[in-house]
């Protein structure tokens, strides 16, 4: 089957992702990483369903409907910062540190 | 089992029963008629305890058993092998006591009733008094060790109630807990001694300890001697014995009647009876028994010295009374144990009148000085003088009592007193230390009759130093107070025909009464026997040695140059060391006090306290979680993008674990 390609291609794009979260600043496309991280493991679900039952289909209709929710909250909380910043650029934002 | 004798739990019930509605008026808001009430109860209860009792005596006289009946009312501590019932004992020795705290006590409830008239404290006083009553019967009372303790606390907890009475005055309350701190420190001796007779004959009951201790113990042994001296550790703390008498003069802080039924006839003497009602173990331990008649010894003489220059009235009583109970320690420290009781009994009579003789002394006092605005000292026997032609009643019934401790033939005291030197004496064949012992005793039966003689003349005798105004308000006492005097009087004047000893053809009562209870341990004991001679010629040096000393203190003293306390000169030389009492308080004060206190201040509180567990624990522990924030603080940089390489480096670092583990 073509199990082994499937898998390949969700880690190469889960590390994209993560490599898109930690070195890009834009608000935006960290979100879009985050999504490709979600969708890469979406793969992998659906993959390893072929094997191991219809329980991980099942599954990635859950992770797409968080996802969903995820994208609004998220585009809100960006237009927020937004609004506040007049950037989107992360390496603005520590109001976190002290001081 | 006889339903009157199995009556015992009533003259207890029955004080409690006072203490509870006396405590409750005592919270009610003082109306008129409410006085009348509290003597009702307050007397009541004791009178119909004492009637009680008498009804009790005579039932058990008519069974005379020679055990104890033992009365169980319910299941107190079942813990694995102690199995403690709630129960009382009834036998002869605790007959006797009963009959005296009951008799006594209603007296003294008596007198309370004429002498606290216009106290606003009227129901507390007689509440606590009741109260003590309870604790009393129920040490007496108990058919084992932790119920007697119970009433050894409890009295002691009375003690330092009424001790502290007036308790807006520092010194009361200062005094109170002095008596309830040296009290604390015999009482660590009761429980220890407790312990060890627990953990070697594997029960607290009278009945049983004192069956098994011939078996269980080896006699002359460690064991029996760690007991016994443990157990007179307790003695020394609640009957006021060397090393922790100094609180008994302080506690006469407290109102007079409290001095008289706490502080000399009942509660004192409680060390007394406890060595009586264990004098199986002491026979057992004769280095126990040395050191009881020793320590006894010393303390009569030592405390009669002191009474030789006290000028408060009543603290040479409390002075005299350490004494007599030292008396009373020699006698059943020799294992004379009907002797000791004897003299716990008619000292219970004597003393008990002179304190309520001197509570007289000093209402009237009081009342002359209150008459007058005047600020002298009521108590101070420079202030009086000549009361004679004021209180004729109280000055001949405390003559009687006088004449009573100083061992006079035939009031009471001589035939205890005797009876102690006696027993002392003959021990000595056998140990010739108490030949010493006896010794000491004689000497304190000189400074006895010289100090009580010192103290009649210049109370009674005399000019008077009162004042000129004061003077017209000296009168004796009502008849509430003087009725009790005068029962005590003859009580203490004809007290020791109940032990006649076979010496005079007398029958010799008591020690028959008691020898269900001390022939055990009697058996155990040197048999020394005096011929009929000797007893004479002792007999005849007891009574010469008081005459001499009443003799000598009214050739020697003169009252006539005696001026008002306010005026008087400081003594000088040996008198001024008399004076100060030896300076032990001061003594202990330097030794233990101060290092106590500089240990506590110093070292426990400012050192341990304030720096090691304030600054150190506490403060450090909140210095270090600071410490920790502030090293840590560096990783809080606010960069989203750092805190996401953190976590998943993270990651990365729990895969590379689980896939290892799983790998290997």
């Amino acid at each position: 089957m073509l199990l082994s390609p499937a898998l390949a291609i969700s880690a190469v794009l889960f590390t994209l992702g993560v490599a898109g979260v930690l070195f890009r600043r834009n608000a935006i496309v960290i979100f879009m990483c985050v999504e490709l991280m979600l969708n890469a493991v979406n793969l992998t679900f659906v993959a390893l369903a072929q094997e191991l039952g219809v329980g991980g289909q099942v599954f990635v209709f859950f992770v797409m409907a968080v996802a969903a929710a995820e994208a609004a909250v998220g585009l809100a909380i960006i237009l927020a910062v937004y609004r506040h910043k007049h950037s989107v650029s992360l390496q603005n934002m520590n109001l976190l540190k002290d001081g | 089992m006889d339903t009157t004798v199995a009556l015992i739990w009533l003259p207890p019930a029955l004080a409690l029963l006072g203490f509870v509605l006396n405590g409750t008026l005592a919270f009610v808001r003082p109306r008129p008629g409410a006085k009348t009430l509290v003597s009702i109860i307050g007397a009541g209860v004791l009178l119909a305890a004492f009637g009680v009792s008498v009804a009790i005596f005579s039932a058990f006289a008519g069974l005379h058993p020679d055990a104890p009946l033992v009365f169980r009312y319910w299941s107190w501590i079942p813990v694995g092998t102690l199995q403690l019932d709630f129960a009382f004992q009834v036998d002869q020795l605790a007959l006797v006591m009963l009959m005296v705290v009951t008799g006594v006590g209603s007296l003294i409830h008596l007198f309370s009733i004429g002498y606290m008239k216009d106290d606003p404290g009227y129901a507390r006083y007689f509440a606590y008094l009741n109260l003590f009553v309870f604790f009393m019967l129920v040490l007496v009372l108990g058919a084992n060790f932790p119920v007697m303790f119970v009433g050894w606390e409890g009295v002691g907890l009375c003690s330092y109630l009424l001790i502290g009475f007036w308790f807006s005055e520092q010194a009361n309350a200062d005094a109170g807990r002095k008596a309830f701190i040296m009290n604390r420190i015999g009482d660590f001796g009761f429980m220890v001694a407790m312990f060890i007779i627990f953990w070697s004959t594997g029960s607290l009951d009278f009945e049983t300890v004192f069956s098994h201790a011939p078996t269980a113990l080896v006699a002359g042994g460690t064991t029996v001697t760690a007991i016994t001296l443990f157990l007179f550790l307790g003695c020394t703390g609640k009957s006021a014995q060397i090393p922790l008498y100094t609180w008994l003069p302080d506690a006469m802080a407290g109102p007079t009647p409290v001095s008289a039924l706490i502080h000399a006839a009942t509660m004192v003497t409680a060390g007394v009876y406890l060595v009586a009602r264990c004098n199986l173990l002491f026979a057992m331990a004769p280095i126990s028994g040395a050191v009881v008649a020793g320590v006894g010894a010393l303390t009569a003489l030592f405390a009669a010295t002191i009474a030789l220059k006290q000028w408060d009235i009543k603290r040479v009583l409390a002075y005299s009374t350490i004494s007599q109970l030292g008396y009373m320690f020699v006698g059943v420290g020799t294992g004379a144990i009907t002797a000791g009781v004897f003299h716990l009994m008619t000292h219970a009579f004597f003393k008990a009148l002179l304190f309520l003789g001197s509570g007289s002394v000093i209402y009237a006092m009081h009342h002359a000085y209150h008459a007058t605005h005047s600020h002298e000292d009521a108590q101070d026997m420079r202030n009086m003088g000549g009361l004679r032609r004021h209180l004729p009643w109280t000055w001949a019934l405390m003559w009687i009592a006088t004449l009573a401790i100083a061992g006079i033939p035939p009031l009471s005291g001589f035939f205890s007193k005797d009876e102690i030197l006696a027993a002392a004496f003959a021990h000595g064949g056998a140990q010739p230390l108490w030949f010493g012992f006896w010794a000491l005793g004689l000497g304190t039966a000189l400074l006895t009759a010289f100090y009580m003689t010192r103290m009649m003349l210049y109370t009674f005798h005399g000019p008077n130093r009162t004042g000129d105004t004061a003077r017209e308000h000296l009168h004796e006492a009502p008849w509430i107070m003087t009725g009790p005097l005068l029962l005590l009087g003859v009580l203490s004047a004809a007290g020791g025909l109940i032990n006649v000893p076979e010496l005079y053809h007398g029958s010799a009562w008591l020690h028959h009464w008691l020898e269900p209870v001390t022939e055990q341990g009697a058996a155990l004991l040197p048999q020394t026997h005096l011929s009929q001679g000797t007893e004479w010629v002792l007999v005849g040096i007891a009574v010469a040695v008081a005459v001499l000393g009443i003799a000598g203190a009214w050739r020697l003293l003169k009252p006539e140059s005696l001026v008002p306390a306010a005026t008087s000169p400081e003594e000088r030389g040996f008198a001024r060391i008399l004076r100060h009492k030896w300076y032990v308080d001061e003594i202990y004060d330097a030794l233990i006090v101060r290092p106590l206190v500089w240990l506590s201040r110093e070292v426990l509180w400012k050192r341990v306290d304030q720096r090691a567990i304030d600054s150190g624990v506490v403060n450090g522990a909140a210095r270090g979680a600071r410490a920790l924030g502030w090293a840590n603080r560096w990783l809080q940089t606010g960069q989203v993008g750092v805190y996401v390489a953190v976590f998943v480096v993270g990651v990365l670092l729990l895969l590379w674990r689980a896939i290892g583990r799983g790998g290997s």
